[in-house]
């Protein structure tokens, strides 16, 4: 028998603007020791659904309209509010997304970790402290936190992302629960990490045989883990199958458009650097920051040294990858060259002209020619200047346009970019993630820039927008002949879009080479690392390579 | 709001509006915003035109008649010395709209450089910056005044500056650490990708980014700028009598609350009109400068 059994459920919102069916009408169901993945982009209720088992929804808004969800014959919906404390103490577990906002920070991880035993509702089952820390440090080392006694007293600052998160494992495991929910748990992790927390998870469930809900907006990387797929869009289920099947002989519209959305192989465009000039060039550059934590004032510990002497040259056309990890010092990187960050030592060179050193009034003409399209659409449009001054901004700064040509020019550049001239006046917040994201894109190229820098443009928005932004930057390099940086974390984006790629890590240049080259021959350990890490939207290979593990 | 006309002869309609316009077209929707307006608009002009319109002069007594309670001669009634109230009160809100908004203006446009300049460069700049406003903080306000009174003499727009000059502290503050926190955001990085100068990202992008707090703080200040006023007055600092002010009145009203209510009463009721006005007003310019409230 299933041990959760979801039908019909029904979740919508009431809100000023009307009802919004955040779930309409979804049922399904999930064994013991197997994995439902729900798949789906933001907005199509997957988080909402399962959020709304465990009472964990905003009420209101939030209104369970109809449903049953019989955890073992149970109704978790209508059971009362000491009942649901039950279940969340004893059966169900959450693992959230990002690992470093849901650990308290003022608490040491053994005390989050032994909370729910010695705190039990149930007076009975409350286990003593030393027992308790017995148990949480067993854990611990089950899910690879190593020296676990010492780190039991550690507090979250002290554990980097992915050991935040196995620490978020164990704390979910240890009540020994029989449905474990896990919200995205590896989205906010690097790429070699998330290999290994999947890992983790399908390890776990296979040797504690609790039934798995698998919340991802990734198909690849459900694919290795998941025996059942769901795919939801817009509070509906779209299809429901063995992973198999959804992968490889779906029917739906929507679900083949997510699979062709994922990128995939090489860059289909040729390369259009067809000279050796050197647009870019980068010599021994470092940025250093002032570690703040560092006691000694000795020279050495004293500076995080986030870019540390690294040259490159960037070929005028080009599109130039740049992968790392998280605090590889890519992003930095990135600021450096467009001396938005201060460098301690090297130059940076554009069109044979040193940048490094100059004041910022001089600096200014250059600015026009170098651009950046930034991470988070959310963050980096001004939300009190509508789309009109946002994109107009840039051009009346640098006199490339009068109040009379100005309304042409700005209408030129949305359909550029693909926004309806219509929305003008709208202020950032009526956009969605990708319309905001074109918006940014409007104003780096509003100047004519001949050099941009496109840090992790992609990585905030949903597969298939992402999709259609990386189409857009690709049709704009084209059209406006333009040469680009590409930071990002994925490896898959990444190979889609660039000519060539340089793998940085902790501040220094680990391998660069043709695209396809390295890819096919990656010479440095921690490449080949890096490359067969990347998840797959395939999953025979996935298992494959989980088992060889 | 006076250039929005001409902007909008220029532009055509699909071009959008600024965040000004915007924000007085969503404000004239907002009836209680519109109603603390008004009521604010007439208290100013009736201060205004006072000499002309208040019916007997502000220092005329009446000792025969002594306190006496509203009537058709004095609508309001008369103080312990026969002087009109109605009169005193059209007088009074002279001295504290003046205080209150002279003021809180010093107060806002010192606080708001001082904050936003501290927290947009940072560093060392800040750290001198903000160490200033602490020692002016640390001295005692009194003493600051009194100071001020003895080297100077007693002049009523000294008064408005050494209040301002106090208020400003708390204000540079609140703004600092808004700007602070947008300082790192992307949009004001990008604004440095731009090549935007230092100056015209605070006013184009961290200001604007600042009003709501600052807008708040506003409403906030001037009656407490009102009320510090009245204690001044009530000390000897600020104004005396016969010349009054709407705190200096509450005063006097409170010591013969028992006998003579109506000398309490009346100078309250203007206190808290101006009050709620302001509170409405502020909230709807808060929300009116805020693209995220809907436009309807």
């Amino acid at each position: 028998m299933a041990i959760l059994e979801v039908s019909g459920l029904k979740v919508y919102f009431h809100t000023r603007n009307g009802v919004v069916k955040a779930v309409d009408d979804v049922s399904f169901s999930v064994d013991s020791g197997e994995t439902l993945a729900i798949v789906g982009e933001s907005g199509s209720g997957k988080s909402v659904t399962c959020y709304s088992l465990l009472d964990l929804l905003p009420k209101p808004p939030a209104k369970i309209e109809g449903g049953t969800a019989l955890f073992n014959g149970h109704d978790l919906l209508t059971c009362s509010a000491a009942e649901m404390r039950q279940h969340r103490c004893n059966d169900i577990a959450v693992i959230f997304q990002d690992p470093m906002t849901s650990l308290n920070p003022f608490l040491t991880i053994g005390e989050q970790l032994i909370e729910p035993l010695i705190y039990h509702p149930n007076k009975d089952q409350v286990t003593s402290r030393a027992e308790a820390k017995e148990k949480a440090v067993a854990l611990l080392d089950e899910v690879g936190i190593i020296d676990p006694e010492v780190r039991f007293d550690c507090y979250p600052h002290e554990f980097s992302g992915g050991m935040r998160q196995r620490v978020m494992i164990a704390m979910a495991l240890i009540t020994e629960p029989k449905l474990l929910i896990c919200d995205e748990p590896t989205t906010a992790l690097d790429v070699t990490i998330q290999a290994q927390i999947l890992e983790l998870i399908k390890k776990l469930q296979e040797t504690r045989n609790v039934a798995v809900i698998f919340i991802s907006h990734d198909l690849g990387v459900v694919a290795g883990i998941a025996d059942k797929v769901m795919v939801m869009c817009d509070g509906t289920i779209r299809e429901t199958g063995d992973t198999d099947n959804i992968f490889y002989k779906t029917k739906d519209e929507y679900t083949k458009k997510l699979l062709a959305a994922i990128p995939e192989g090489a860059k289909t465009l040729p390369n259009r650097c067809n000279t050796d000039e050197a647009l870019v060039e980068v010599t021994n550059l470092k940025t250093y920051f002032r570690n703040q934590a560092a006691a000694a004032k000795d020279d050495e510990s004293q500076f995080v040294k986030a870019v540390n002497d690294v040259s490159l040259t960037i070929s005028r056309g080009e599109i130039l990858g740049l992968v790392g990890e998280s605090g590889s010092g890519k992003s930095t990187l990135g600021r450096s060259i467009l001396q938005l960050a201060p460098t301690t030592a090297g130059s940076v060179s554009f069109n044979k002209q040193v940048l490094t050193g100059m004041t910022p009034k001089k600096l200014v003409p250059w600015r026009q020619k170098m651009q950046m399209i930034f991470q988070d659409p959310y963050a980096s449009l001004n939300p009190r200047m509508t789309v009109f001054e946002t994109l107009s901004e840039p051009l009346l700064y640098h006199g490339l346009a009068t109040q009379k040509t100005i309304a042409a020019q700005v209408k030129t550049l949305m359909d550029d970019v693909g926004l309806a001239q219509a929305q003008l006046r709208k202020y950032p917040h009526e956009f969605s993630g990708g319309q905001r994201q074109r918006i940014a894109i409007g104003r780096a190229i509003a100047t004519k820039p001949e050099f941009i820098i496109a840090d992790e443009p992609v990585s905030a928005l949903d597969v298939t927008i992402q999709a259609q932004i990386l189409d857009l930057i690709l049709n704009l390099v084209e059209r406006h002949n333009l040469t680009m940086m590409f930071i990002s974390h994925d490896l898959s984006v990444v190979r889609y879009i660039s000519d060539r790629v340089i793998i940085m890590n902790r501040g220094v240049i680990i391998e660069q080479g043709d695209t396809e080259a390295l890819w096919a021959h990656p010479k440095q350990q921690y490449t080949q690392d890096l490359l067969s890490a990347i998840p797959l939207a395939d999953p025979v290979s996935e298992r494959n390579r989980i088992a060889s593990r | 709001m006076n250039n929005s006309s001409s902007e909008t002869t220029v532009m055509p309609d699909d071009q959008g509006t600024s965040l000004w316009q915007d924000a007085w077209i969503k404000l004239s929707k907002n009836r209680l915003a519109l109603f603390g307006l008004a009521v604010l608009v007439t208290l100013i002009l009736v201060s205004l035109l006072t000499p002309l319109i208040a019916p007997y002069g502000y220092e005329e007594q009446n000792l025969d008649m002594g306190a006496t309670a509203p009537s058709l001669q004095h609508w309001l009634g008369t103080d312990i010395f026969g002087r009109d109230m109605l009169t005193r009160i059209m007088y009074g809100g002279r001295v504290s709209l003046m205080v209150g908004f002279i003021a809180t203006a010093v107060a806002l446009v010192i606080g708001i450089l001082w904050g936003a300049t501290a927290g947009f460069f940072g560093g060392r700049l800040d750290a001198v910056m903000m160490r200033i406003v602490d020692v002016l903080y640390a001295l005692p306000f009194m003493i600051f005044i009194i100071l001020l009174m003895v080297v100077f003499g007693r002049n009523i727009l000294l008064l408005f500056l050494a209040i301002g000059a106090v208020e400003w502290l708390t204000m540079a503050r609140i703004v600092r650490s808004q700007v602070m926190s947008l300082r790192n955001q992307e949009f004001v990085e990008a604004a440095h990708s731009l090549g935007l100068s230092q100056w015209t990202i605070i006013r184009r992008h961290i200001i604007p980014n600042t009003l709501g707090p600052v807008i708040v703080y506003t409403t906030l200040t001037i009656p407490s700028v009102m009320l510090l006023e009245a204690f001044l007055s009530f000390l000897g600092l600020g104004i005396q009598p016969p010349e009054s002010s709407w705190g200096l009145l509450i005063n006097y009203g409170v010591e013969t609350m028992e006998e003579f209510p109506w000398l309490l009463i009346f100078p309250g009721i203007a206190l808290s009109l101006t009050l709620f006005a302001l509170n409405f007003l502020g909230d709807g310019l808060r929300d009116a400068l805020d693209p995220r409230t809907s436009k309807d």
